[in-house]
């Protein structure tokens, strides 16, 4: 039964036969991850509109429900029952399989963020439930975050197809611009990611957390900020999230690739958004900032469900930083997006990633310290040298011969 | 359980190969062709090559057919295509007789290596659920310990290909006269 055991993904609880309670188990981690990713999203698109009404010094929503707080569940009730329009020129099944190619992704990285577990004092975060040994998180597969990179890479094709499929013009600029925006930064996205692994030694999500036992292993500090730093802008980008909401720059774009999109369609688009938002947070809480571990215990509460009260309060930071962001920066143009991305933050991480890699197999080689740091600086000024002299040529052949294009 | 993915994998890379050749529209074709790489990327997984499933969907799904749909959205030849006509003359009979001889070699392969199929091996070395990571170990060992010169020469091609594309695409305009 190995084999099937790690079909379903690396979870102590699937090894043996499979029997009534662990099945039951599983179930129930299935409804409770499903339930509460809604209900998180639901709450997260109140919280957005709150808290930029509230930097905008508007009220927003207050009228259904305390604090408006049901306001989502009602604007989700009206798409639901408003007409769903199909374009008459566009592709009906692509046009049809496009939101779920948006929403099952976003949905899916639930499955691997490590939701709690008492991972302090280098316990592995296992919890016993009924009698079964189990982890409190849907699946630890052995690919572990690379499944992140495998699942936005699929994100993608929501948001072009939907584009592509609407038949008309606004969407298609928008889709193209989206997916060209979203395989750019996945690039700076997985390098930085490639650090954390580097320092972790596994690719599975609890293992990284499990090796961020105090604040200083905390991957934020152990790889030096800038790969944290990275993957926050590239996260931000890859989620279409203002600065770099291109993609629906409805000053530009009308509604983009949305535009054609209505009812229900439209709303699984916008729940899709949201929950990336969602997801994408927990996952930089799971690599950067030690995901359920926490900084002091918190008396009268067992280990794991500690666990699970420190991630909501850091997962909710990074929301309130997205919402801020969104509040305060204008969107990028098209270009100076490019540009970030191709010639500042995949150099920057592949730069940092090598760096690490040196500064690791000095120390498990024992090579001399201050030599290889005084190496590395020397190599990084050289490439940083190059890079920059490269893009000063091209942009004075841009300059001499006219656009491209 | 295995034969259940097995078949459900199978059937995917089927229906998918047969949609990248009998769609006319491309867009549908390259669909079809993500359905394929997902049914590989499957049965990747009931092999217990975790990474290479999770690579095939990154790259090949990810990246590559994301390139595709781009030039076909990017070059408008996103309508049916016109199959009565033939540009080339001997191109269907050829690739009639190299499908033919395909099958032939993949049929003559299967059948002379029967023994070593249908044998339930137990030489190889499958990760553990010990060791989730043993897999990319693996690979990793591979690559850059056995095989570095092979796999640094494909990189100095794949720069090659890139340095080439951009070459070609560079049209060298005729001097401007400099405006004053």
């Amino acid at each position: 039964m190995v084999g099937s055991a790690s079909l379903l993904g690396l979870d102590p609880i699937s090894i043996g036969n499979l029997m009534w309670a662990p099945l039951l188990i599983i179930l129930m981690k299935v409804v409770v991850v499903f339930g509460v990713g809604l209900v998180a999203t639901m709450l997260m698109v109140w919280f957005e509109r709150k808290a930029i009404a509230g930097m905008n010094n508007r009220i927003g929503p207050n009228k259904a429900g305390p604090w408006g707080l049901l306001q989502t569940l009602a604007d989700g009730t009206k798409l639901f029952f408003k007409e769903d329009l199909l374009p008459e020129r566009a592709d009906r099944f692509v046009f049809r399989l496009a939101p779920f190619l948006a929403f099952v992704p976003a949905f899916l990285v639930w499955s691997i963020i490590p939701l709690g577990g008492d991972f302090s004092n280098g316990k592995d975060g296992l919890v016993t439930w009924f009698g079964h040994t189990t982890r409190v998180q849907l699946a630890d597969p052995p690919v572990g975050i690379l499944l992140l990179l495998a699942l936005s890479s699929i994100a993608v094709y929501g948001i072009m197809l939907a584009g592509w499929s609407s038949g008309s013009k606004y969407p298609l600029l928008g889709s193209v611009r989206a997916s060209a925006q979203m395989v750019s930064y996945e690039a700076a996205l997985g390098l930085s990611v490639a650090t954390v692994i580097l320092l972790a030694g596994t690719l599975s999500t609890s293992g990284i957390v499990g090796n961020q036992g105090n604040f200083v292993n905390w991957h934020v500090i152990s790889t030096g900020v800038i790969p944290f730093v990275i993957f926050m802008i590239a996260a931000t980008a890859e989620m279409n999230r203002p600065p770099f909401d291109l993609v629906e720059a409805e000053q530009e774009l009308v509604g983009g690739f949305n535009t054609e999109y209505s009812g229900i369609r439209f709303g699984l688009f916008f729940l899709a958004e949201f929950m990336n938002t969602i997801t994408m947070s927990g996952i930089i809480v799971t690599l950067f900032f030690g995901g359920p571990q926490g900084l002091f215990d918190i008396p009268g509460i067992p280990g794991a469900w500690e666990g699970t009260l420190w991630l909501i309060a850091k997962i909710v930071v990074f929301l309130y930083i997205y919402v801020w962001m969104r509040a305060t920066l204008p969107r990028f143009r098209y270009d100076q997006l490019m540009n970030l991305g191709w010639k500042i933050l995949i150099p920057a991480s592949l730069g940092w990633f090598m760096l690490m890699a040196v500064l690791r197999l000095a120390r498990d080689e024992d090579w001399n310290r201050g030599i290889v740091i005084a190496a590395c600086i020397v190599v990084l000024l050289l490439c940083v040298g190059i890079l920059s002299l490269a893009n000063r040529v091209s942009k004075a052949n841009r300059e001499r011969e006219g656009a491209m294009f | 359980m295995e034969l259940f993915v097995f078949v459900v994998a199978a059937a995917m890379i089927l229906a998918g190969a047969i949609g990248v050749v009998v769609r006319s529209h491309p867009v549908h074709a390259a669909l079809s062709l993500i359905l394929t790489l997902f049914g590989v990327a499957v049965m990747f997984v009931a092999q217990e090559a975790h990474f290479l499933a999770a690579v095939q969907v990154i790259v090949y799904a990810g990246a590559i057919v994301v390139l595709f749909l781009f030039v076909i959205m990017l070059l408008g030849v996103d309508r049916t295509e016109d199959i009565k006509t033939e540009p080339f003359k001997v191109q269907r009979p050829l690739a009639v007789i190299v499908g033919l001889g395909v099958i032939g070699l993949v049929t003559a392969a299967v059948v002379a290596s029967r023994d070593v199929v249908s044998s339930r091996g137990s030489g190889l070395v499958t990760p553990d659920m010990a060791d989730p990571d043993s897999n990319i170990r693996q690979l990793s060992r591979s690559l850059f310990g056995d095989y570095v010169v092979a796999f640094e020469v494909t990189s100095i091609l794949l720069v090659v290909a890139v340095v080439g594309t951009v070459l070609l695409t560079r049209r060298v305009k005729p001097v401007v006269k400099e405006a004053s």
